[in-house]
């Protein structure tokens, strides 16, 4: 009975099932075009009233909002209209953060560290997002989002400090480098397990709505990291509390070696996910400061008005591999980040200052030089509290601290037990 | 099952036998899928499946959105339709979004649905520290998986006992945690960090049969015999536990577990019979760690054989640090000081 379900229709040239598996444009050695990339004009996407209802501008979570066009001016209704000095201020803070990466990188291949993350390409996600929310507004960030401690003026020392594990990382060489906590500069601790931050910044916005406080919260994770259930968790609380909350999705193309075509990034696109929780969606050049400032102002203007969340897709691209730990030749063609046409961020804001007449190639070399000079100072002092040396530097007796605001009696005969082991060693460790 | 001896082999390390083992297994069975993220074109962060991909096709060996509940849940209805997944889960610090798909669906498939369904699935995953990892790159979680009724839970020390144990995992219609070693993929370590690395060239058991064979599941190996002391080991342990008992010149009897579930408890009950006292190694934290339960089935059953205390060293009850990683590690002083310990009357 049951056994005979197929249409008659359908049943002459019904071929077999086949399964899909999604597969990137480019490979190691293939020539890169990237013609197929659709790109509107800069200017041209719509920018609705911030009170607007988000199920009347759904167009724009498959638009792309950009501001600087390829003369280098800033276009159309996202304009920021920024002062020549807040411009500057950001190319300044963008240009510091490829410093401190360039160096840190090298530092890892030193042998000073154990990893490193740069965010190169991406600078401008992080930058003007901090430049656009309040200082005080909250920070869920993944670990590439050193651009917002850089931006928000926060101690490279300290950030070195981390990297190193050094005697002087506040966070006592527990944690892996760059998995950064900076409550002070409103930056919320990085998890190195993916999408987490997303519900808790959910939760930090619906505590402050709760408080009637007027902070804001915003969270970025990556492409590759919105197919983890906290994402869709994060999506469906913020939409069913209107939480006062900023979803970043930095779509950088790539998650390690998995494109994003396996985050399902070849049917839709992200900002679109927006769309089915009912939140508002904004798809963004992510490598168009002026345009992620505008984003984020507007998406902030929401959620301080209790218009609830929105969600911005950063369309970007990951200039160099995902970390210390992989060489991205052996999965991706090594023409795709010079072909990007999105092009570089720092040289697009640049480009912007210099066709305003604020700057100049001049004094962009001179200030390339002098943030070498700056970063270099900062590993400098940072170096001075010791690098990475098989934990030699970290005090012993900080391991048990912090696993429980009192320490139990367990934890207390095994911090006994390991410093017997020290005096059996033979082999001091530092102390505190 | 094939005799080995007579088998052709080749030196391997881990990484490269438990390719072997999949590569085997994908040749003889067309139900074997591999998948997870980065597995496919890149063949893992680790490179355990290199070269499958191309072998076998994107149907049968692919990347996956990075979801580890979507992978583990993906594979309990691959397993449902007949086929016999080998999901990858990058590291088993990233095995906790997953544990619903683990605990509520493929380890009570089999008894909610009275054998209707089953999910033959073995999950592979990196597990451990000493690579400066981090606290998300370091846990060993056995212990979780243990707990649950309904998972098997496999630990290889050698490139030899990974694929064969991986091999008998695969076709075992239970589903298998299988957790790797990652501070021994390369090599075999000792403990002493500061020392040079070995790797698998220069040890017998990184000389693998290329072909198919299975150790049983369920079955500890003697790794060292002797009369002194038991020690129950596994994973990188072995290695380092074995180091410790050579230097220090004691006969003790070192039982590499391999299977944590199903445990091969015989092994274990007539060597502490034998010795009259035993030591449980392992990295991973203490409290309800895998060891309390190995110290409760040895006292049960050895109680009246006992000449000291059970001896257990681990991991401490923390996160893994980062920095100070070797503080942590159970590494050779913490063993030879239980060590001490536990000899001191005999
Ligand atoms: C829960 C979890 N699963 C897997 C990983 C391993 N992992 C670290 S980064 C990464 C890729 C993330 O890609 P994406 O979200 O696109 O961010 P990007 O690195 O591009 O910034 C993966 C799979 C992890 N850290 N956490
Ligand atoms: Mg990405």
């Amino acid at each position: 009975m049951a056994t005979d379900r197929v249409p008659d229709h359908l049943k002459p040239n019904l071929a077999p099932l086949s399964l899909y598996v999604p597969e990137p444009k480019f490979r190691p050695g293939d020539a890169v075009d990237f013609t197929q990339v659709p790109i509107p004009p800069a200017g041209q996407a719509r920018r609705p009233d911030p009170a607007d209802a988000a199920d009347s501008f759904i167009d724009l979570a498959f638009d792309l909002v950009r501001v600087l066009d390829d003369e280098g001016q800033a276009v159309g209704p996202w304009n920021p209209r920024l002062s020549p000095d807040t411009l500057r201020a950001m190319l300044r803070s963008m240009a510091l953060v490829r410093a401190f990466d360039e160096r840190m990188f090298r530092a890892q291949r030193q042998g000073k560290t154990s990893f490193y993350m740069k965010c190169t390409g991406e600078e401008a996600v992080s930058v003007a997002a901090a430049h656009a929310l309040d200082y005080e507004d909250m920070c869920f960030p993944s670990y590439r989002q050193q651009g917002l401690l850089i931006a928000r003026g926060w101690s490279m020392v300290d950030m070195m400090n981390q990297i190193y594990s050094n005697t002087a990382d506040r966070l006592q060489g527990k944690q892996l480098p760059i998995m950064y906590s900076v409550k002070e500069a409103g930056f919320f601790s990085i998890s190195g397990n993916l999408t987490t931050q997303y519900p808790q910044a959910v939760g930090w916005a619906m505590a402050s709505a709760a408080k009637g406080d007027t902070r804001i919260a915003a969270t970025w994770c990556g492409d590759g990291s919105t197919a983890e259930g906290d994402f869709h968790s994060a999506c469906t609380f913020a939409s069913v509390y209107r939480a006062p909350v900023i979803f970043n999705v930095v779509n950088n193309q790539w998650a390690i070696s998995s494109f994003s075509g396996f985050a399902g990034a070849e049917s839709t696109t992200f900002a679109a996910r927006a769309v089915g929780y009912g939140i508002a969606g904004l798809r963004v050049d992510g490598n168009d400061a002026l345009a992620v400032y505008a984003a984020t102002l507007w998406a902030a203007e929401r959620a301080r008005t209790n218009q609830g969340p929105t969600l911005i897709e950063h369309f970007t691209y990951r200039a160099e591999g995902h970390s210390t730990s992989d060489d991205p030749g052996q999965y991706r063609s090594a023409g795709e980040p010079t072909a990007w046409p999105l092009g570089d961020p720092i040289k697009r804001l640049k480009d912007h200052l210099v066709a305003l007449g604020e700057w100049d190639d001049e004094r962009h070399a001179a200030q390339d030089k002098e943030l070498a000079e700056q970063v270099k100072a900062a590993q400098k002092q940072a170096e001075t509290n010791g690098v990475l040396g098989h934990g030699l530097h970290q005090p012993l007796d900080t391991l048990f601290d912090g696993v429980f605001e009192e320490m139990p009696w367990h934890l207390r005969e095994q911090q006994a037990q390991m410093i017997a082991e020290e005096t059996a060693s033979g082999r001091p460790w530092a102390r505190k | 099952m094939s005799d080995p001896e007579s088998e052709p082999s080749t030196r391997m390390n881990m990484i490269q036998a438990i390719n072997s083992a999949m590569d085997v297994m994908m040749g003889r069975d067309p139900d074997v899928i591999v998948m997870g993220e980065d597995v496919g074109y890149f063949g893992g962060v680790f490179r355990a499946t290199a070269g499958l991909q191309s072998k076998y096709g994107k149907t049968r060996v692919f990347d996956t959105p990075i979801s580890e509940c979507g992978i583990i849940g993906v594979a309990v209805g691959m397993g449902a339709y007949g086929l016999r997944p080998v999901p990858e889960i990058q590291f088993a610090d990233y095995i906790y979004p997953a544990l619903d798909q683990l605990v509520s669906e493929a380890a009570r498939l089999r008894y909610r649905s009275a054998g209707e369904f089953t999910a033959p699935i073995t999950v592979r995953s990196p597990f451990g520290g000493g690579i400066f990892g981090g606290q998300t790159h370091s846990q060993s979680p056995e212990g979780i998986f243990t707990h649950i009724s309904g998972v098997k839970t496999v630990i290889p020390s050698t490139p030899y006992d990974a694929k064969g144990l991986l091999i008998a995992a695969i076709e075992d219609n239970d589903p298998t945690i299988f957790f790797e070693p990652k501070r021994i993929y390369n090599g075999p370590f000792d403990g002493h960090w500061d020392k040079p690395t070995q790797n698998w060239s220069q040890h017998p058991a990184g000389e693998v049969p290329t072909g198919y064979y299975k150790i049983e599941l369920g079955k500890a190996k003697v790794v060292r015999p002797g009369e002194a002391l038991t020690v129950l080991v596994y994973g990188t342990m072995v290695h380092v536990a074995l180091a410790v008992m050579e230097e220090a010149g004691v006969d003790a009897e070192v039982i590499d577990l391999r299977t944590l579930v199903p445990l091969d408890i015989e092994t274990i009950e007539a060597s502490v019979k034998k010795t009259g006292r035993c030591m449980i190694v392992h990295e991973a934290t203490r409290t309800s760690g895998f060891g309390a339960e190995l110290s409760a089935l040895v006292q049960e059953r050895c109680f009246y054989h006992l000449e000291a205390p059970i001896e257990r060293v681990t991991g401490f009850d923390t996160p893994y640090p980062h920095s100070l990683e070797w503080a942590y590690f159970p590494g050779p002083v913490r063993i030879g000081e239980a060590l001490k310990k536990i000899m001191k009357d005999a």
